[in-house]
Order: C-alpha cells, then sequence, then structure tokens
C-alpha cells in the first residue's frame, strides 16, 4: 500500500508491528493501542520512534497522556463511510495540539483526501496506487472552504470580508 | 433571494467538475459500484427501481423565477418532462441516465443550483419556513441563518461521513411551517430578555421506523453561537451515534439511549471548549450574509383595492382566494400558494412547462420569487391584492388554482411502489384515489382543515406518522396492506398519530378514510372543531370503532 506524506510517494519508515509480533531491538514501528497500553512504558524506552494506531470507536482522552513522547498517530478507517477518525483528527490537531505525523488508515481512498487534508491528517497510508500517484491534483480539486478547521485555510466567511475591507478603503 | 457570489460560485462549480470525473472513473470501471455509491449519494443520486433518480436541493425552499426555468429545462432535456417536489424542500426527477448527470448539474450550477448533499450520511439539505421573509410577525427573516448553516455543512470535513442522514430545520414564526420537531435538529428563533436573537435548539427527532418527536436540548443559544453549537451536536453524535444498526443509527436513537439530559451535558461539554473560537459569528459576518439577500421594493397599496373587490362576485375566485391567499407583512401583498394536488395526480408533481409559465409568472406578479414548502406545494410570496384575480386565471388555466389547500385531498405522499426501490406498497395511487373521493370542494371545505400523509414503507418519506391521518403501507403475505393512523401533526404542537386497528388491504383504503371522515362530521361539537381537535377530544376509540364495526 502506497505510503502518501508530503503530497508525494514516500517510503514508510514504520514497520507496523503485530499485536503478537516479537519488538524488534531498533527501527521506527507502529503499533496498536491495545499492544502499547499493555506496557507502554516498555515501548517508549526503546530506540527508535514510536507510532500508535488508534481505532476509532475509543476515546482519544487515552491517547492524549502520551502525545508528547510519540511520532506518530495513525487513525482508522475501516471502511471510507465510517467518518468517526475525521472527529478525532481534528481534536488531536486543534484540541491537543498534537504537531507530529498524522496518519489516515484503512479505506483510504482519492475522493477523501480533501476532506482527510482539512480534518489535519499529513500523511496516508492510500489503498489503491492510482489514487496515491494523483493525489497532489486532487487535492487541488476546492478553492474554497465553508468551514474553518485547523489547517488554517481561509473560509469562505473570512475572504468575503476580506473582500469588503479591500473594497472600503479603496475609492 | 440569496444571491450566489464567485466564492459560492466556485465551490458549485468545483464539485460538478468532481462528480464528472468520479462519474468518468465509474463508467471505465475504476470506481467499484460500493466505492461509487456514496459518492453518487452525496450528489444525490439514488438507483431507483426503473432509473436512476436525481434529487436536486432548494435550500430553505427559495427559488428564483430562472432557477425554476433551469429546473424545467433538465426536466425537459434530461428526464420525461416533470418533477417531483418532495417534503424537504427539494426536486427528484426520476428518469436520468448516469452519463447524463454531470450536465444535469453543471446546467443548474450555472443559475446557483446544486444536490450536494441531497442523499448519503450526511447533512441534508437546510429547511425552513416557505414563507420566510413575508409571514407577519416573525422574529425575523430565517433564511439568514438557514444560509450560514446551508454554507456551513455544505462538504463538512469531519460530517460528511455520519452514522446515518442528519436533516436541520429553522422557523421563525409561532406557528411552525418547517416541522422542525421531525427534524434531528429543530431550531426555532427566539430573542432572549436582552432582545437579542438565538434559538431554541431541538434534537432528535425524526419518522421512520422509530419515531420521536424532538426534545429541547438548550432554551437559548445566541445567534452568534449557533454554529458552533450545531458542531458541538454533530461531534457527540459523529462518535457515539450507534453504526452497527442502520435503523439504530439516527441521532434520535442516540439521544432516546442516552437522555436528553445526559446528550445535552455531552453536547455542552464539547461546545464549552469551542464556542469562543473561530466558528463564533460576529456582526459583520452576519450582515455580510444578510446583505447577499435581496428585497423587493413594496409599494405602498391600499388593503383592499377595486380589482379585488370586483372579482368578489365570482364564486370560483373566492373559493380559491379564501382557500389559497394568505396574510403578507405588508399591506395590499399576499402570499399564495399554489396547490400541486389536482385531482386524479401524483401529489407534489410538475410538469415542464407548468414550471415554466410558473416562472413567468413569479416575475410578472412576485418579483421573480416562488417558495417550495414541505406540503408539496409551491408559493408565489409577494403578489400584489390587485393582481389576484389576473393570477388566478392564468393559475386556473395551467391547472394550478385547484382550491384544496390544507384539505383533505391536499395530500402529502411520497413515490412509493411506483418509482422507488425501498418501498412495499404503492403511494400514488391511494392518493389520487383519495382526491376523486373529496374531489367535492364544497364536501372538502366542509370537513375543513385535514391533512392526510402517506407512505410506501416504514422510512416514512410521507410523513404518514405525522399526517392528521396517516397511512403507511406495508407488505405482508405478498399484499399491499396499509396502517391507518389518527391524530398527527407536524406543526409546533407535534405529535405521532395512533393507529385505529389492523391494516386494510388497497382497496379498502379510501372507504375506510371516508368511514373515518363520517365519523368526525357527526361527532364534531361545531363546524369550527377541527378533525385533529376532535380526535384529540376523543381519543381514536370512537373511529375505530366506526371503521371496523362492519369489516
Amino acid at each position: 500500500m502506497p505510503l502518501v506524506k508530503g503530497g508525494k510517494i514516500v517510503e514508510d519508515p514504520f514497520v507496523r508491528l503485530a499485536d503478537d509480533a516479537q519488538t524488534p531491538a531498533v527501527g521506527d514501528i507502529l503499533v496498536s493501542a491495545d499492544r502499547f497500553l499493555g506496557d507502554p512504558e516498555g515501548l517508549l524506552a526503546r530506540a527508535g520512534r514510536l507510532g500508535m494506531i488508534w481505532p476509532n470507536n475509543r476515546d482519544i482522552d487515552a491517547l492524549v497522556p502520551y502525545l508528547g513522547r510519540l511520532a506518530a498517530v495513525a487513525l482508522v478507517f475501516p471502511v471510507f463511510r465510517d467518518g468517526r477518525a475525521y472527529s478525532q483528527a481534528r481534536l488531536l490537531r486543534e484540541r491537543y495540539a498534537w504537531r507530529g505525523e498524522l496518519r489516515a488508515t484503512g479505506q483510504v481512498l482519492r475522493d477523501q483526501f480533501v476532506f482527510m487534508l482539512r480534518a489535519g491528517f499529513d500523511t496516508f497510508d492510500v489503498r489503491k496506487q492510482a489514487d496515491a500517484e494523483v493525489f497532489a491534483q486532487t487535492v487541488k480539486r476546492y478553492s474554497v472552504f465553508y468551514q474553518p478547521t485547523g489547517d488554517g485555510r481561509i473560509t469562505a466567511l473570512h475572504r468575503r470580508m476580506q473582500l469588503r475591507h479591500a473594497e472600503g478603503v479603496s475609492p | 433571494m440569496y444571491a450566489y457570489d464567485e466564492i459560492d460560485r466556485t465551490l458549485v462549480n468545483e464539485r460538478v467538475s468532481e462528480f464528472r470525473d468520479q462519474v468518468k472513473r465509474r463508467l471505465s470501471g475504476e470506481l467499484t459500484e460500493d466505492e461509487f455509491k456514496l459518492l453518487r449519494l452525496q450528489n444525490g443520486v439514488y438507483l431507483q427501481l426503473h432509473a436512476y433518480m436525481f434529487r436536486v436541493a432548494i435550500p430553505y425552499g427559495t427559488l428564483a423565477s430562472n432557477q425554476l426555468r433551469r429546473l424545467a429545462h433538465v426536466a425537459r432535456t434530461y428526464d420525461r418532462g416533470y418533477g417531483h417536489f418532495t417534503t424537504r424542500q427539494n426536486i427528484q426527477f426520476n428518469w436520468i441516465k448516469l452519463a447524463q448527470l454531470p450536465d444535469a448539474l453543471a446546467d443548474l450550477a450555472e443559475v446557483g443550483i446544486h444536490a450536494m448533499q441531497t442523499s448519503g450520511n450526511n447533512m441534508r439539505n437546510v429547511t425552513s419556513d416557505q414563507w420566510a421573509g413575508v409571514a407577519p410577525g416573525e422574529i425575523e427573516d430565517p433564511r439568514i441563518w438557514s444560509e450560514l448553516l446551508r454554507q456551513h455543512t455544505t462538504l463538512h470535513p469531519e460530517f460528511s461521513f455520519l452514522p446515518r442522514k442528519f436533516k436541520i430545520a429553522i422557523t421563525a414564526s409561532d406557528h411552525d411551517r418547517a416541522a422542525i420537531k421531525i427534524h434531528d435538529i429543530g431550531l426555532r428563533l427566539t430573542r432572549n430578555e436582552k432582545s437579542e436573537t438565538g434559538f431554541e435548539v431541538l434534537v432528535g427527532g425524526g419518522l421512520g421506523r422509530t419515531p420521536f418527536i424532538a426534545k429541547t436540548v438548550k432554551h437559548f443559544v445566541h445567534g452568534r453561537d449557533i454554529l458552533s453549537y450545531v458542531e458541538a451536536i454533530l461531534r457527540v453524535y459523529n462518535q457515539y451515534g450507534r453504526r452497527d444498526n442502520i435503523y439504530k443509527a439516527r441521532i434520535k436513537i442516540l439521544v432516546h439511549e442516552l437522555g436528553i439530559e445526559k446528550f445535552a451535558q455531552e453536547v455542552e461539554e464539547e461546545w464549552r471548549h469551542i464556542r469562543n473560537g473561530s466558528l463564533q459569528l460576529d456582526d459583520g459576518v452576519i450582515e455580510d450574509i444578510r446583505a447577499h439577500f435581496t428585497y423587493p421594493a413594496y409599494e405602498k397599496l391600499p388593503h383592499m383595492p377595486d380589482e379585488l373587490r370586483a372579482a368578489a362576485h365570482d364564486p370560483a375566485f373566492e373559493a380559491w382566494r379564501k382557500n389559497s391567499v394568505f396574510a403578507h407583512k405588508v399591506q395590499g401583498y399576499s402570499i399564495v400558494t399554489i396547490s400541486l394536488k389536482p385531482v386524479g395526480s401524483p401529489p407534489g408533481d410538475a410538469t415542464a412547462e407548468q414550471m415554466d409559465a410558473l416562472a413567468d409568472l413569479a416575475d410578472k406578479y412576485s418579483f421573480g420569487e416562488i417558495r417550495v414548502g414541505h406540503e408539496q406545494n409551491l408559493a408565489l410570496p409577494h403578489v400584489t391584492k390587485r393582481d389576484l384575480p389576473a393570477l388566478w386565471k392564468a393559475l386556473d388555466r395551467l391547472g394550478l388554482a385547484t382550491p384544496n389547500v390544507g384539505l383533505i385531498s391536499d395530500i402529502i405522499a411520497c413515490p412509493g411502489l411506483d418509482y422507488c426501490s425501498l418501498a412495499n406498497a404503492r403511494s400514488i395511487p391511494v392518493a389520487q384515489e383519495l382526491t376523486r373521493r373529496f374531489a367535492n370542494h364544497e364536501l372538502a371545505n366542509l370537513i375543513g382543515r385535514l391533512h392526510i400523509n402517506i407512505s410506501g414503507c416504514i422510512n416514512a418519506c410521507g410523513h404518514h406518522h405525522v399526517g392528521h391521518i396517516g397511512i403507511l403501507g406495508v407488505e405482508k403475505n405478498g399484499e399491499e396492506v396499509y396502517q391507518i393512523t389518527i391524530g398527527g401533526r407536524a406543526d409546533e404542537n407535534a405529535a405521532l398519530g395512533n393507529l385505529i386497528g389492523p391494516g386494510v388491504k388497497f382497496d379498502e383504503v379510501a372507504d375506510v378514510i371516508e368511514d373515518i371522515v363520517e365519523a368526525y362530521l357527526a361527532l364534531r361539537e361545531r363546524p369550527e372543531e377541527l378533525f385533529i381537535d376532535t380526535v384529540k377530544r376523543l381519543g381514536v376509540e370512537p373511529f375505530k370503532e366506526r371503521v371496523y364495526a362492519t369489516r
């Protein structure tokens, strides 16, 4: 599955570890919330970066205390119709000021890229190669946004006010 | 009227080009039907029994004449020459071809019409009072707020994949014409003790197989906070609404399972974090939206012009005027409701020719404006009283002057088994038969206000639970069977109807309704006591007795 980060297809530096797999001594690993919460200090103490896959049916409050020591958080779209992770992403970015990697994983498809970016995701486990290849064009589909989110894009309401003020100062 | 600016136009155009690409990918096989299904639903495209159905939004029920002409154009060019107005201020086209949908959307986009989120598990078309801005005594024009919410809910990055569909309705009048109590969120414009504008917020209303009347979640939310408060409700719902069972996924179930107090606490807790954030509306922003609305330059006119006095001698005109013409907030003007319920026709249908002609009449008599109400009728919102006789003649020629607004033949009905793939039973033929039984206007007038609502399945698109008489078609042993309820209503005193007894066969429905009506006429205390009030006073029993005594 291709990984898109910074708008481009990249090598995934993280190894996704199954719950029953042995922990490698070095290297970046991505583990499930269950595995992490079973032994947080052990996993955090090892060399190599740690990322956590957080399920979409669990409050992120339990994740928040560890944020400062994680390198990545992956949120899950079990099917693309299930939109719970959009709320989790916004909360992580906008309420808990998470600045590390925020990865969308699961059934991640082209037609959700813009929503995901706006919710704060910056890294994408894209399901189909063809979708990953057109990432850069796809996210330019929209230039108008009605809602303010943590991504900082200017909203339509705000842009109108700017236009108004611009008109106001010219003769 | 809200006039799109460049920003709104750009977004709709971007949406059309995205959908064009999606259709192309579907036709080439790049997208599976499962993947495409949700994308098309988000653009109002259903796959029905015989063809694709295309549902177009008419936000808060306001249409300009050029927009209505464009809907006629779509009916003529891409469909079979007619459209069907729904109970949620949408219009549906029943015979559209997938390959042509992007073109139809592009044609509509040129006049500022879209089909975004008219289906799918997202925030649907925001609806309001079809008399908004012209009804006497309203708090203020609810369309300003409806438009703010329309924009806020359009392509929302967090709430486009909700557990289930989500509907918001707004009213600003004491008499609720927007049926807010059967919506996921109902907003009632009100003022606080400081005379500031805000909303009573109701939540968890809805029909379908588990009907609920909405409950008040907060008595007053200041106007500047309405977006953040709605956002808080949606965020609670998106995270905790059930996704394991489609029939338990609406917010009404979450509210019911948590209880309204607990639900209100959850929302309050979420709201506390975001209410002072970027969603807070300052006066400038609200004024800017308000400035996008244009209002007619009304003349100073007499209350009773000579033209109206002269026409009063014509009983046919008077019958129509008394039935279909309503008070306007400006002296000398009227609101005219146009019945889309002629005898023997499917409720809510209009032909392309009727739409074009109505657009012309709107230009001539109503400042180019048309409204769409949830009862599946249209309205011309600003007609001078002196023009009423001429307008009536013109409407009559078009078959649009049936004086049955609010009467027994003004039936709300879903498309039913004639079109819909979900339906278990026919709705339209039941409605047609009833309009024939009660075609006599004197009889209908004698009966007085009585709403019949018909749904062809438990999903309740025809709002049968809240009809004064509700008819629900179900399937039993391969046969259509109809369950009849009485006592429902969708207004400010919203209530769910009660079943009168076992279901009856298709052929018996009209007879049963006649029996109920006869029972009412015999039971009412005086002619002014409406059917719904008689039912309230006496309950179901005497009606049940009458209907089942001989069956």
